[in-house]
């Protein structure tokens, strides 16, 4: 009789901590998408802003049309992208387009000082820090995922229900990597 | 001596154990002054604790009624506005309290600026879905971008951290502490309280009775110095969340420094608010001294102590 109870006890305390570990990840595992998707509504907001740029500061910069069509072409390259490989490549070549434009915003002054163009330039280096601490964030869900799942006796559960382990995000280009700061601060 | 500087994980870690062991030493101090108002004065012994209950009861109702309604409060004692979305002066604070929500995966909180000249910042709500952040025009008009950041940071881990949620708890602790002591010293005053005389207990009972009659003397100054010992370890905890966030712990170590070189105090954030602060908004020198002593009643820790750990974490994470 006594052996009874305290099997069912055993049972039922296996079945309850199953069922918190297995709700833990898929919880976790709504996170770790939720996190892909502000990336990409973050680099949509890019893609959005860009063309108000280009206009804004066309006037300008009347001879550097070329960098200014580089920059159009690697948004409109980066907006048609198919598939995770093909974004981070094109994201990352739009990254560099826009840091030379930026670069050579520098020569002018007149540029500098119109309130829009700053405004604009303080709205695009907002989002390339969003995108940045979107990045970071996918990347900590994700790994706690992933530690989550590889950890005994959560590995238990996880192997159970067939979890995927979820990838981490990195930086495809290696040009991206070269060049990972883009100063777009504007100097008083 | 030698040891390495823990990063920030570390960091985090040791904090939260920290307020762990005050929280627990807390609650048995108030445990300890109710048995005593019980056993003493009451003679429940091996009865319900009825004194103990209603103190932490009472305590608890006041404490967690002022959370409900607590951030509304706060933000129109400090003179707090909302911060105009469209106001170009606002874009970029705006911008930067977004970049971390992103960071730390938590909804937007609500943006406030209070007008005051002196550079500092507070956050407020009961969780992090009803939370407030309010900067003074001072901090705008000072700090660069990314020491703003590093301050937004900072205040979003206190909302990420459920710090408020944490202080009204203490806030409850404290207010039963008052109500014991106020309790005990009056029966005792009034020579009343069924003093058991008759019932054994012997030496031990009267070890008992004065060690409890020492800690009820004490009882104000031991709940003002665990309150703020708690205070300060979320400040720490904070500071180290905030570098988390940013990857960049420089950032607000050159805020705070800034912060710090403004003497002027923060004239608009009330005294109760204190603790929820960037850095103490009294510029109360209590919290600029070192040692033991002036450590203990600041609820900050010494800004030039929390620069030195964030520049520790600044090394460790390269």
């Amino acid at each position: 009789m006594e052996m009874v109870g305290v099997l069912l006890i055993v049972i039922v305390g296996a079945a309850i901590w199953t069922i918190a570990q297995y709700n833990r990840l898929i919880t976790l595992r709504n996170q770790v998408e939720n996190g892909w998707k502000q990336i990409d509504v973050q680099l949509k907001r890019r893609h959005d802003l860009i063309p108000n740029l280009v206009n804004t500061v066309k006037g300008y910069m009347e001879f550097e049309q070329e960098t200014l069509q580089k920059v159009i072409a690697a948004r409109n390259a980066a907006v048609g992208a198919s598939g995770v490989a093909d974004a981070a490549t094109k994201e990352g070549a739009l990254t560099g387009a826009l840091s030379r434009l930026f670069a050579l915003a520098e020569n002018y002054p007149t540029l500098k000082a119109n309130e829009n163009v700053r405004g604009l330039q303080e709205e695009l280096s907002s989002t390339e820090n969003k995108i940045g601490f979107a990045r970071q964030f996918y990347n900590d869900i994700a790994t706690k995922f992933n530690i989550t799942q590889q950890v005994f006796p959560g590995s238990l559960i996880a192997g159970m229900f067939k979890f995927k382990t979820a990838e981490l995000f990195q930086i495809a280009e290696t040009a991206e990597r070269q060049t990972p700061t883009v100063d777009l601060s504007l100097k008083k | 001596m030698g040891r390495q500087a823990p990063n920030i994980y570390e960091q985090q870690a040791a904090n939260k154990r920290n307020t762990v062991i005050v929280m627990v030493a807390f609650t048995l101090f108030v445990g300890f002054l109710g048995y005593g108002c019980d056993a003493f004065l009451f003679g429940t012994n091996g009865m319900l604790p009825i004194v103990t209950i209603l103190a932490l009861v009472v305590g608890g109702v006041s404490a967690f009624s002022g959370l409900q309604s607590g951030s509304k409060v706060v933000l129109a004692s400090a003179g707090a506005q909302p911060a105009a979305a469209d106001n170009p002066q606002y874009r970029q604070l705006h911008n930067v309290v977004d970049e971390m929500a992103i960071a730390s995966g938590q909804p937007r909180p609500n943006v406030y600026v209070i007008p005051d000249p002196d550079p500092n910042a507070f956050a407020t709500g009961k969780d992090p879905a009803h939370a407030s952040i309010a900067v003074t025009d001072g901090l705008i008009a000072k700090l660069t971008r990314d020491e703003l950041q590093g301050v937004i940071a900072h205040e979003m881990s206190h909302i990420r951290n459920y710090d408020i949620r944490m202080m009204t708890v203490v806030a409850a602790l404290a207010g039963a502490v008052m109500l014991l002591t106020e309790f005990g010293s009056r029966s005792m005053r009034f020579g009343g309280g069924r003093r058991s005389s008759g019932r054994g207990g012997g030496a031990g009972r009267i070890l008992l009775l004065g060690l409890w009659l020492f800690a009820l003397v004490l009882a104000p100054l031991v709940s003002q110095i665990l309150a703020m010992a708690v205070s300060r370890q979320r400040e720490y905890l904070a500071d180290a969340s905030g570098a988390e966030l940013t990857r960049h712990p420089l950032a607000l170590a050159a805020a705070l420094e800034k912060i710090d070189g403004a003497i002027e105090p923060t004239r608009a954030i009330k005294k109760g608010t204190a603790h929820l602060c960037i850095a103490d908004p009294l510029g109360r020198h209590i919290n600029e001294k070192e040692g033991a002593f002036s450590n203990l009643f600041a609820t900050h820790p010494p800004i030039a102590k929390r620069i030195i750990q964030l520049k520790a974490m600044a090394y460790q994470h390269m």
